[in-house]
């Protein structure tokens, strides 16, 4: 197992300083990384600072988020199929920002779209605690968090159906196909202290989902408590996911592809899929935002198209290799 | 007293599952639990560990989780395994309400000593799913072995098992009992429990019908009012035999 976290650091670390030194600027690898660290004069610093380092950082947050909460929601619902977007808040925020963008808030601000996001996901959690009720059990909770993504999709949709011209309705469309590009450190600073609480309060619950393996009984009656581990759960995904969405749009796939390759490497413990999961989700992410930049530089190829390109069939492969013998 | 039940009562969707139960167990003892299809056994087990609301007493629901957890091992009937572990992996979990995350040397010792008294060496390392039946059920009952609380309570841990494996498994828990563990175990096989349980506790209709050993509980007239039927009891060199019929 050690090899392979080995492996997974030196993967995520080598992908953030090629994403660091990918660019339409044309810096070379000695300079741009002289100028990210030791600034000058010029607009070299700016263009690292300001512009890549933002960039490969949000992609590390946010793939990372992304893996650690499939990993958690996967465990947590003892499905292989569970994806952090099912709670409804990645939705919720999607709903956010495309309200930002329509009512031209977006505009007013640098961070009104981002902020507006972060609103509609944390309307998305409450609606999820007082669908779901203190008491209910996973179903539950799963049944909540699809109706909340119905209708947060449905009210995208509406959005979308209203737009008072084909520029405005572009602009939604693209910015739901989830992209890195031109963000701020402004950014970063936003969404990195939820998410970093919420990836702490996921790491309370590694212990419970290893519990959770022995089903939700014999969980209990080691010691696990459904009700305070379903919440922690639902506070730490909803704090990832929301910030997440906020600044890089719908990206799908990572949440459920990441876990689901790494298992087989972690001996499937839910406990050690969390980190592996969280450096596979920010590899994946890191490279996929490369490789955008790469494959179609002049043509603005999003992120999320990237990844359910990238995902959809590693995701026919595993259900090929299901089929055919193996386990999930 | 492991374990101490006191005017156990569950009521379900507005149905008395339940009544007024009161039931103890001792070091050293196998208490068989007996009775019918919808007798309320499963009830009574998660009810006496907390896992259900409940009114009355129970002696596990009022600890705290880790310690309820450190006083009594569960072994509930659905024999789930979520995901593809190893063997090993799978009973080191019994040291779940442990700290030292299943890596101290105590942990190594109790997940040791459960794999060898199971037999599970040889498929240490092997996918717990791609295990045969008795092989899995032997895996979770080293899980709660790990899990070295003096009380193991076990939802009809020989269903699904063959004759042998049946055996093997009541003789383990006889072993444990005769080591001064406290065991309450559900069971169908009247001949098995008759034979293996120190005690038998007959349960029907959400009561007690009758508590004691296993000569006095099964008798004729108190079968038929728990079962509905008469049985004709075969004595052996190795204990009676009990046939339905």
């Amino acid at each position: 197992m050690r090899p392979l976290f080995a492996m997974l650091i030196l993967v995520t670390a080598m992908l953030f300083a090629a994403s660091l030194i990918t660019g339409p600027a044309g810096l070379s690898v000695v300079d741009g990384l002289r100028a990210l660290l030791l600034g000058g004069e010029g607009p070299m610093p700016i263009v690292m600072r300001e512009i890549r380092l933002p960039r490969a950082v949000l992609g590390l947050v946010v793939g990372g988020g992304l893996g650690l909460t499939g990993a958690a929601m996967q465990g947590y619902l003892r499905n292989p199929l569970a994806e952090p977007g099912l709670i409804g808040v990645s939705g919720m925020a999607a709903l956010g920002a495309v309200l930002a963008i329509q009512t031209g808030l977006s505009l007013s601000a640098a961070m009104a779209l981002p902020l507006s996001a972060l609103l509609g996901a944390g309307m998305g959690a409450g609606l999820l605690v007082a669908l779901a009720g203190p008491r209910g059990g996973s179903v539950t909770l799963i049944l909540a968090g699809i109706a909340i993504s119905a209708l947060a999709n449905a009210g995208t949709a509406l959005v979308l159906n209203l737009s008072p011209n084909p520029y405005a309705a572009n602009e939604i469309v693209f910015w739901l196909m989830g992209s890195l590009a031109d963000r701020s450190m402004l950014h970063v600073w936003l969404v990195l202290p939820p998410m970093v609480l919420g990836a702490m309060l996921i790491w309370t619950t590694a212990r419970d989902l290893d519990a959770l393996t022995l089903g939700e009984n014999a969980a209990a009656a080691m010691g696990v408590s459904p009700t305070t581990l379903r919440w922690r759960l639902v506070a730490g995904v909803a704090l990832i996911v929301g910030p997440a969405t906020a600044v890089g749009g719908v990206i799908g796939f990572v949440g459920l592809v990441v876990p689901h390759i790494l298992r087989p490497w972690v001996g499937a413990r839910p406990s050690a899929l969390l980190p592996a999961s969280a450096l596979g989700g920010a590899a994946l992410v890191l490279a996929a935002d490369i490789a955008v930049r790469l494959i179609l530089p002049e043509r603005d190829l999003k992120l999320g198209v990237l990844t359910a390109i990238v995902g959809a069939p590693l995701f026919l492969h595993l259900i090929w290799k299901t089929r055919s013998g193996g386990r999930m | 007293m492991l374990l101490e039940l006191r005017e156990l009562s569950v009521i379900r969707r507005n149905r008395e599952v339940l009544r007024d139960v009161g039931l103890s167990i001792a070091a050293g003892e196998l208490v068989g639990l007996i009775g019918p299809n919808g007798a309320g056994k499963s009830t009574l087990m998660e009810a006496a560990i907390g896992l259900i609301p409940f009114s009355g007493v129970s002696n596990l629901a009022a600890m705290d989780a880790t310690a309820r957890a450190r006083a009594a091992a569960y072994l509930p009937q659905s024999r789930e395994i979520a995901w593809p572990v190893s063997v090993e992996d799978l009973v080191a979990l019994g040291r779940i309400p442990w700290p030292g995350s299943g890596r101290s040397s105590e942990d190594r010792k109790a997940i040791e000593a459960a794999m060898t008294r199971m037999g599970l060496e040889p498929f240490r390392h092997r996918t717990a799913l791609r295990l045969s039946g008795g092989e899995q059920a032997r895996a979770l009952i080293a899980r709660a072995l790990a899990q070295e609380a003096p009380l193991l309570i076990a939802d009809e841990p020989v269903a699904g098992l063959d004759p042998a494996q049946q055996l093997a498994c009541l003789r383990l828990f006889q072993g444990l009992a005769g080591e001064g563990r406290g065991l309450l175990v559900s069971i169908h096989d009247l001949g098995l429990a008759a034979r293996f349980c120190s005690r038998l506790v007959l349960l029907a209709k959400g009561r007690i019908l009758a508590d004691g050993s296993p000569d006095h509980v099964l008798r004729d007239e108190v079968i038929r009012e728990a079962f509905g039927i008469t049985t004709r009891r075969i004595d052996t060199p190795d204990g009676p035999a009990i046939l339905p019929i």
